[in-house]
């Protein structure tokens, strides 16, 4: 592996035939908690063998609720899930034994060492003390936790403690891992880590399904991504399918408060789309199929009204722009404008994850009111 | 596609089902598992540690010693000290004051993710209770240990026999087992360590001050007496100290055999009532 420095780029995977049966098949799965909250709502989905599948999505847009229906912590009213060839509903011990779940905390004894932990989870997979030590040393090699593994989970920062929370089910060997938000609240050395952890884990042959809400992580990762919001599948491709689906390039336009309104004509003019405006509502976007042209359009139309924005730019679209065309919403950093202004390169699929991370930022409840009109 | 294709696509090649663990060997397995992480806990947290040993012995030593003069005048008849009076009562009120741990333990491995984690392992479902009641009885089984050890070094003497003090000692341990279904129950349904802990308690705390642990009943007035005498914390009470001290410590009319089968009875419907509570709390808990 290479050394946390340097990322290297995503392995090459051969992408499986067609036919080939799905490891996590759902159909027409739906969640309601209490009367009216419809956490899921008809989902399916199809992962082949072998990938990295993000879903990407929101807060409260029903990531969580799935994961625990797949690793059989919820039953769903309706619909099949299949996982590993074992129809989850019907049979969920087998399917327990087949899969490995790092919910959103890291959920290991503090009070235990490192190898304690995984040990005993080996032991509740099922695997004799002899072979559950055999492979616990093992998984802490794999981990880079061996050093760590005779210390206490307490004295453990919270990277390693996410990884050993990982660690703990791959002892069990399982053929699909779930992940919930595996690096929400975690530092970007530590994100590293487990970004290098999870294309690890692919090229041995499990299957990883994993949330997120950083829209970089599943670039990065993610061979496909579906993206969830308000408890359905609103689209699902690979990363350049849905960068696609935008066509060629986005036109970003800043422009000073008092001008937005008259922008926002102007911009919705030209590309006959609704235009979205990023947090603060000074930053316009639209799609520019035509490229150049739609640019330059755009700039006579400012002229004519004799309104000169504070920037232009074209760039190629980016999972950002996909999330913010099809949930409305988007990513808001939690420190104002400033974050704001970077979060449009750090998440750029060109930039490298080093830059990226530090300005992803998770999307908070509050940003549902900046919602763009429609 | 070749077979080589599909390694490559992830076609996993090490998965072996090691064992069914619909089987009681598995269930047991798993149960010990468990068992041996609850244990650590306590062995590994200072504080626990420190207020499963201190306080205990401080409160034989306070009660004994502040109370004890007062007291032994007023004792019935056929028992040697105030002492001997005492502890058989402390070791149930110790084993109560400590119950309240395994509503604690429960409600932090559900806030922690834990529970998730058990849940979504091919494991024993019981065993997630049972590792936790268990560890929490042999916990016990340390804790009222020690406290006879001081016990005998402050002149504790059993007025029956080894056999009679053994079976005092068992009936003390089932006390603390089924009122750890009772603390179960009740952490599974509050749900968060804070609740958990007054919660239980505040029917502890009366239960075990209106009975004869620390005293005999008689000066009560009528109403409490009535109530103190027929609850089971004296019956339970009663019966150790029946079964360490003779019959002539209880009330004129009862037993040993009496009260012992009575203490039995109540132990038993206790536990079978509440683990089935417990059991159907924690589906709810986690669904």
């Amino acid at each position: 592996m290479p050394s946390p420095d340097t990322p290297a780029p995503a392995p090459e995977r051969v992408e499986p035939p067609g036919t080939e049966r799905p490891i996590v098949r759902v159909r027409g799965v739906s969640k309601t908690f209490g009367k009216d909250v419809r956490a899921l709502d008809d989902v399916s989905l199809d992962v082949a063998p072998g990938i990295v599948y993000g879903l990407l999505g929101p807060n409260g847009a029903g990531k969580t609720t799935l994961i625990r229906v797949l690793a059989t912590l919820l039953r769903p009213e309706g619909g099949d899930v299949e996982v590993a060839g074992v129809d989850v509903l019907a049979d969920p011990t087998g399917a327990r034994a087949r899969i490995g779940l790092a919910g959103q905390f890291a959920a290991v004894d503090e009070y235990l060492t490192g190898r304690e932990n995984v040990v005993m989870v080996g032991r509740l997979y099922g695997l004799s003390g002899r072979e559950a030590r055999r492979r616990a040393d093992d998984v802490l090699e794999r981990i880079k936790l061996t050093d760590a593994a005779t210390r206490r989970v307490g004295t453990y920062s919270g990277g390693m403690r996410r990884r050993l929370d990982l660690a703990a089910s791959l002892v069990g060997r399982p053929q699909v891992m779930f992940l919930d938000e595996p690096t929400t609240g975690i530092d970007p050395r530590s994100r590293l880590d487990l970004w290098e952890l999870v294309e690890d884990l692919v090229e041995t042959g499990t299957t990883v399904l994993l949330t997120t809400q950083y829209l970089e992580e599943a670039d990065r990762l993610a061979d496909r991504i579906g993206v969830i919001d308000d408890g359905r599948i609103v689209s699902e491709g690979t990363a350049d399918e849905l960068k696609d689906t935008l066509g060629g390039a986005v036109l970003e336009v800043t422009v000073a408060p008092d001008d937005v309104a008259r922008s926002r004509e102007i911009l919705g003019g030209i590309a006959g789309d609704e235009v979205a405006s990023a947090a603060a509502g000074t930053r316009l976007r639209v799609p520019a199929r035509d490229g150049v042209v739609t640019l330059m359009a755009a700039t006579r139309g400012f002229d004519a009204i004799g309104l000169q924005p504070l920037d232009v730019a074209l760039h190629k679209p980016t999972l950002d722009d996909v999330f913010l065309a099809l949930t409305g919403d988007r990513p808001e950093p939690v420190e104002g404008e400033a974050a704001e202004a970077a979060t449009g390169v750090g998440l750029d699929a060109t930039s490298g994850p080093s830059t990226g991370m530090a300005t992803t930022s998770p999307t908070t409840p509050a940003s549902s009111g900046d919602r763009p009109a429609a | 596609m070749s077979a080589d294709t599909s390694t490559l696509a992830g076609a996993p090649t090490v998965f072996v089902p090691i064992r069914e663990h619909t089987t009681l060997r598995g269930t047991l397995t798993d149960t010990w598992v468990i068992t041996q992480r609850n244990l650590l806990r306590n062995l590994r947290l200072p504080q626990l540690l420190v207020f499963a040993t201190i306080q205990p012995v401080m409160f034989l030593l306070l009660f004994n010693y502040v109370f004890g003069g007062a007291i032994s005048g007023s004792l019935p008849p056929g028992i040697d000290s105030y002492t001997n009076f005492l502890l058989p009562g402390l070791l149930v009120q110790i084993a109560a004051f400590g119950a309240s741990q395994t509503a604690l333990g429960l409600t932090e491995d559900l806030s922690k993710g834990v529970i998730d984690r058990f849940r979504a392992l091919p494991m024993s479902r019981a065993a997630v209770l049972t590792g936790r009641t268990l560890a929490d009885l042999i916990r016990n089984a340390a804790v009222l240990s020690l406290m006879l050890t001081v016990g005998f070094l402050i002149g504790f003497r059993w007025q029956t026999s080894l056999l009679g003090f053994l079976g005092g000692f068992a009936i003390a341990l089932l006390f603390a087992f089924a009122l750890s279904w009772v603390m179960a129950t009740i952490g599974l349904y509050v749900r968060n360590p804070e609740a958990a802990q007054s919660a239980s308690f505040l029917p502890i705390f009366p239960l075990v001050f209106a009975s004869s642990v620390f005293l005999p009943t008689q000066t009560m007035p009528d109403w409490l007496r009535v109530f103190a005498d027929n609850q089971p914390i004296t019956v339970i009470a009663n019966a150790i100290r029946g079964l360490m001290l003779g019959p002539e410590v209880l009330l004129p009319g009862q037993t040993v055999g009496g009260e012992v089968l009575a203490a039995l009875l109540w132990l038993g419907g206790i536990t079978a009532i509440f683990s089935v509570l417990a059991v159907r709390t924690y589906r709810r808990a986690v669904s």
